[in-house]
């Protein structure tokens, strides 16, 4: 059997109820699923022993500013043992803005959780340290967001005086 | 120097003192090496015997600001580096000469974006831009002899001692 389908029938076993979408693109399998459902999935896909997912190479989101669930939450994870990549996307809504933390399951994904709320705004559920990664702390503003222009808001950085 | 040779005595020749300090602080620029990005590799190549900038007096890099004259800012300076920048310049004692070095440091170059200061005259007295991204070992040597030019017109009354007042430096 093939990884790709020993995976998909891991997660239907082991999750009864839950929905999910696979799709492939060039050779990559890419699952979409409900936001509240990311902890659960990820901590079987790196408990696993024939699963193993044990690096979480980047956590990343998208901004489709006109779309209902406007933000896309991306995980990439790779399996050493399998030599096998996933990636993993779940919407969250603007009002909600907000995903549970796997910092839990990955402790890397700890700061890449930390990025991505710099630059989006999402919200981490039950982050250990959900600070800004590269903006000053009191910047106010999430740069990688559609609605933020490519030059800054004048006066939202201070420069030192002359 | 060849002027041994003519002073078969006690010998003495007449300068100004304007002249003699300019002449001797123009030959000893010490950079305070500000390299925060690629340009900082065309800096240390300065610095090696290739192209050697001890021929000009200034191969004493300080990597603290307290013995510097020269800041050399090389490479692109970000909203939140330059607090640093402007930390470490407020640190040297005058008189302090600055060289833009590059294109990102002179005008923000290709970072046309939200997180890159447009040019570091924005909060640092600029002596010399210098154009390159990044700028050939030649073209920092070049910077370095038009600020000696500058430095040599200097005299002494330009730069009076300062009252010892405790410093207050900036925070973020």
């Amino acid at each position: 059997m093939e990884f790709k389908e020993l995976l998909l029938q891991k997660i239907k076993d082991c999750l009864p109820g839950f929905e999910f979408t696979p799709a492939e693109y060039l050779g990559e399998l890419t699952l979409s699923f409900n936001k509240k459902n990311i902890v659960k999935v990820c901590q079987l896909l790196k408990a696993d022993p024939e699963l193993s997912f044990n690096l979480c190479e980047d956590i990343t989101a998208i901004d489709c500013a006109r779309r209902t669930d406007r933000y896309t939450v991306v995980y990439h994870i790779f399996s050493m043992n399998n030599k096998f990549r996933l990636r993993l996307k779940c919407n969250v809504d603007e009002g909600d803005c907000s995903i549970d933390s796997v910092s839990s399951v990955w402790k890397t994904a700890d700061w890449e959780e930390r990025e991505t709320y710099d630059m989006y705004g999402i919200h981490f559920n039950n982050h250990p340290d959900l600070r800004r990664m590269y903006m000053p702390e009191d910047f106010e503003y999430y740069p990688l967001r559609k609605d933020f222009p490519l030059m800054g808001i004048p006066g939202s950085f201070p420069l030192p005086k002359k | 120097m060849g002027l041994e040779s003519k002073l078969k005595q006690d010998g003495f020749f007449t300068t100004t003192v304007d002249a003699l300090a300019a002449w001797s602080r123009k030959n000893s620029v010490w950079p305070m090496p500000m390299g925060i990005s690629c340009c900082a590799i065309e800096m240390m190549a300065v610095g090696d015997p290739k192209f050697d900038i001890a021929r000009f007096g200034s191969e004493v890099m300080r990597f603290t600001p307290r013995q510097c004259d020269l800041m050399i800012v090389a490479g692109t300076v970000t909203f939140k580096m330059a607090h640093v920048v402007k930390k470490i310049f407020d640190q040297m004692p005058e008189p302090k000469w600055v060289i833009a070095m590059g294109a990102c440091t002179s005008s923000g170059g290709m970072y046309r974006s939200y997180n890159v200061v447009q040019g570091i005259d924005q909060f640092l007295p600029v002596d010399v831009y210098l154009a390159g991204c990044p700028p050939r070992p030649e073209n920092l040597l070049n910077a370095l002899i038009q600020i000696q030019k500058k430095i040599g017109k200097t005299r002494v009354r330009d730069y009076p001692d300062q009252p010892l007042e405790p410093q207050t430096i900036q925070q973020n």
